[in-house]
């Protein structure tokens, strides 16, 4: 487990179902963005693989936090600035910024 | 043998059959998780709700640990996934959404409700949340802050909303009779 909450990171801008069969669990409005360790999830089978019924590594997942406007830039109610968005990621889709 | 066509009780019965005789599952498993499916609704999780509103220490176990909470009012969570349990508090008020595809928290809430699995709810919940409460006709206090929480992977999520004002003194049978889908979920907020 490499990050620790309160860690900046940045979800990765890669896109393998471009690449052919794939099973991701890190939805695509999040690609690229930048966001916040919130809290250790535990060591989980990488459900990448297991969806494909082949040997799964234990992987840690995280509950990662970004900024809502920061994700929808546009058309977001005023005065609601500190809005939060709260997902977990699997630790190979994070990388420090 | 074409299996489209073949009768569903004998195919169930056959499939059963094979499972015992291999050693997979027995029928004893199986009576096991039909009874916990059966059992499983909204009901369970306002009972967990309502004790939380009435036992500190549950309350913290319920935040720390949902699925040995759930476990604690008999409620079987062997072979389901780890249960998450977010508390609403004066500042934040918590929001769950599937984006991916449906995941609940099934052991605690039953079936989903048929928005919660609809296109709309999922992609409004994580654009609009302020705009699909609206809908739900939900007012949240000035200066809440929204946790929209996207379930994408291995937890499943239900929300502990917070106990409304009109019901000092009440027993947990009575709280628990308040408690609705929807509060646990994050679109509502019991009232009395």
């Amino acid at each position: 487990m490499n990050f620790a909450p309160g860690d900046a990171v940045v979800v990765k801008d890669d896109w393998p179902e471009a690449r052919g069969p794939a099973h991701i669990r890190t939805p695509h409005y999040l690609r690229g963005h930048k966001g916040r360790i919130l809290r250790y999830l535990g060591d989980h089978p990488n459900p990448e693989d297991l969806a494909f019924a082949r040997p799964a590594e234990q992987r840690p997942l995280y509950h990662v936090t970004f900024p809502m406007n920061e994700l929808w830039p546009e058309g977001r109610p005023k005065g609601h600035s500190d809005d939060e968005l709260v997902v977990e990621l699997y630790e190979h889709w994070l990388e420090r910024p | 043998m074409n299996i489209l066509e073949t009768d569903g009780e004998a195919l169930l019965a056959a499939l059963r059959t094979l499972l015992a005789r291999k050693n997979l599952v027995t029928e004893t498993e199986i009576a096991e998780r039909m009874e916990a499916t059966d059992n499983a609704s909204p009901g369970q999780g306002a009972r967990m709700v309502a004790r939380a509103w009435t036992d500190a220490e549950y309350r913290a176990l319920m935040l720390e640990d949902g699925t040995k909470a759930a476990e604690a009012m008999n409620i079987p969570m062997r072979g389901m996934p780890p249960l998450g349990v977010l508390e609403n508090t004066a500042e934040v008020h918590n929001l769950i959404v599937c984006t991916l595809c449906s995941c609940y928290p099934r052991a605690v809430l039953g079936y989903p409700p048929f928005w919660y699995k609809s296109a709309a709810y999922r992609a409004r919940a994580v654009r609009d949340p302020r705009g699909l409460l609206t809908e739900f006709h939900t007012t949240l206090p000035d200066g809440m802050k929204i946790h929209v929480v996207d379930s994408t992977a291995d937890y499943r999520w239900m929300v502990l909303p917070r106990r409304p004002a009109g019901t000092e003194g009440w027993t947990a049978e009575q709280l628990a009779a308040i408690v609705r889908e929807g509060d646990m979920v994050g679109v509502t907020i019991p009232s009395v």
